[in-house]
């Protein structure tokens, strides 16, 4: 069972909810897909960490071998390639390593070397297996580390919690591509309303079943909730703003392990997922 | 123009809170959203006038016409993106599809073909006196950072007089980060005193610095935690960082953003502290010798 926890936007809590899930479920295994910002690491502090270095090919020219017939720079839709006084250059940080300069070389001048653009760690807390992955800062993208991470995470068959990255852009869509239920967190405020649609949209574009966890709820009015009544939205549960909840979370503690209360909190929300993932494959095998 | 950038590393820290604070106390003739993901500045900013919006289009995206298509496989082969699937018929996926155009160099049929593809909206909202800059990625899209470029550009276009112009940045240290740091004069980065929050505030001064971009530090919500607001201060202390103030967690701010207010339009204590972070900030960027 693989359960993605996603929001439109940061701080509304998916570090929260996916780390304390995996805690709660105790043998699982935890995905920090949020490359840029990985946080999940902070709370459970694994062990035994083994690093592996992910990274791209990116071409390396021969200039005794180029002829400057500009072809690769003509072929490159990433405009990583340019020729500038007699010179082939090459522009590490907006090649998108498609390999098409390689293939468009007629005299064999380019070839690939590998460029490291960060690392995945995996390690063990306990019973949860964490696995993070981290990009390297002034790199672009982090959808090769997500990529690798859930390659080889689809082998483990534990349940598996994945902490996606905030908002919808291509990294999301790579993140819960093959999972089986999303979580959408919400906050109770206008932005929060906004940003919620936006992974509504998502989940639907991508046919994934859904529910909703209300998060950071207070008394009175709450946007989010409204939203989901209206577009008959599953509410999974609701997590009340609370100040020890707060205090604990910003010390990167697990809730769950400190806290009875919290502990019968996941774990409920632990067996209401479990529930809908099971009725999500029995009417749509 | 001075063009000052508002960034956290992490998401919900409060940049937009700020970010439309500053923009009310400097009556901004120019300021921009570049958070293209998930923008929310419009919900504050209070326009009447409805923007005008044109389609920005991305990289083209690949078609293979199945008539044509000999199934010949070279496409799907030298495809780096998985896009290319066989289903009874080859076939292309849009969302994998990055626009590279190796398979409609490799087929030997010419059955492939690049169609221009809508990458999302830019909105421009523009009241002869003030210009507000902003966009919507188009779901799924992976265009985040050329869209930024898009944002700021229009911006700077429409108001290429105003002194100053104030930009919202996005969550994270990707793509869209890296486009909306080039070419500002300042970074503010507003910190949240949590273990994650240090970490991700760490990496995007480690990424700004690669820029060479002038960097300060604010804290928001600095009393929910005050041991991890003390590190902060000391680490900024350390690395030679401006820190200019600390901004209270205030329930009043929430209800001014629910009602599509900032926090300085009400009387609370998050709007009393944000107006000294502002002052700070107007110094460092517009003093002699900077940016």
């Amino acid at each position: 069972m693989r359960i993605a926890v996603l929001s439109g936007k940061g701080g509304t809590g998916k570090t929260l909810v996916s780390v304390n899930l995996a805690a709660a479920a105790k043998a699982s295994t935890y995905i920090d897909c949020d490359v840029e910002e990985p946080n999940g690491h902070l709370f459970f502090k694994p062990e035994g960490i083994q690093e592996e270095e992910i990274s791209v090919k990116i071409p390396k020219v021969d200039h005794e071998l180029c002829n400057g017939c500009r072809k690769c720079v003509d072929l490159c839709n990433f405009n990583a390639l340019a020729y500038i006084k007699n010179k082939l250059i090459v522009f590490d940080d907006v090649c998108h390593s498609c390999g098409g300069c390689i293939l468009v070389c007629p005299v064999r001048a380019l070839t690939e070397k590998a460029k490291v653009i960060g690392k995945v760690q995996k390690g063990v807390s306990g019973e949860v297996a964490v696995w993070t992955g981290v990009l390297n800062t002034g790199e672009a993208t982090g959808i090769p580390i997500i990529k690798k991470l859930l390659e080889e995470s689809s082998e483990v068959n534990k349940q598996t919690f994945i902490d996606c990255p905030p908002g919808s852009a291509c990294i999301v869509m790579e993140s819960i591509k093959d999972a089986d239920y999303c979580i959408l967190v919400a906050e109770p405020t206008l932005f929060g309303v906004h940003n919620l649609n936006m992974v509504y949209e998502l989940v639907k574009l991508f046919n994934k079943p859904f529910g909703v966890l209300l998060n950071k709820c207070l008394e009175g009015e709450n946007p989010a909730e409204k939203f989901c009544l209206e577009k008959n939205i599953k509410i999974l549960g609701r997590i009340p703003f609370d100040n020890e909840l707060g205090t604990l979370n910003s010390n990167a503690k697990i809730a769950v392990n400190r806290n009875e209360k919290y502990r019968e909190l996941f774990s409920s929300l632990l067996n209401k997922v479990t529930k809908e993932v099971q009725h999500e494959t029995t009417t749509n095998p | 123009m001075k063009q000052l950038l508002i960034l956290s590393g992490k998401g919900g820290t409060g940049k937009t809170t700020i970010a439309s604070a500053f923009i009310k106390l400097a009556d901004a003739k120019a300021y921009a959203d570049c958070d293209v993901d998930a923008p929310n500045l419009h919900l504050i900013t209070g326009w009447s006038v409805k923007p005008a919006k044109t389609d920005c289009y991305g990289l083209p995206k690949a078609e293979i016409d199945p008539e044509l298509c000999i199934k010949c496989d070279q496409c799907r082969q030298n495809c780096r993106f998985d896009a290319i699937s066989i289903d009874e018929k080859y076939k292309v996926d849009p969302f994998a599809c990055e626009g590279c155009g190796v398979c409609e160099y490799v087929c030997p049929v010419e059955a492939i073909t690049m169609k221009p593809a809508v990458a999302g909206e830019l909105m421009l909202y523009s009241d002869g006196e003030k210009v507000f800059s902003t966009a919507q990625l188009k779901m799924g899209s992976g265009t985040s950072g050329m869209l930024v470029n898009e944002v700021k550009k229009q911006m700077k276009a429409a108001a290429a007089d105003a002194e100053l112009a104030i930009i919202d940045g996005s969550p994270g240290i990707g793509c869209p980060v890296i486009a909306s740091l080039s070419g500002v004069d300042m970074v503010l980065i507003v910190a949240e005193p949590s273990i994650s929050g240090i970490s991700d505030m760490e990496r995007i001064i480690n990424t700004a610095a690669k820029f060479g971009t002038k960097t300060a530090v604010c804290i928001n919500k600095y009393d929910t935690n005050i041991e991890n607001t003390e590190k902060i201060e000391e680490f900024c202390k350390k690395q030679g960082l401006p820190f200019i103030g600390r901004i209270p967690f205030d329930l009043g701010a929430v209800k001014a953003i629910n009602n599509g207010q900032t926090i300085v339009d009400i009387d609370c204590t998050s709007g009393i502290a944000v107006k000294e972070v502002y002052h700070k900030t107007m110094n460092l960027l517009f003093e002699k010798g900077g940016g």
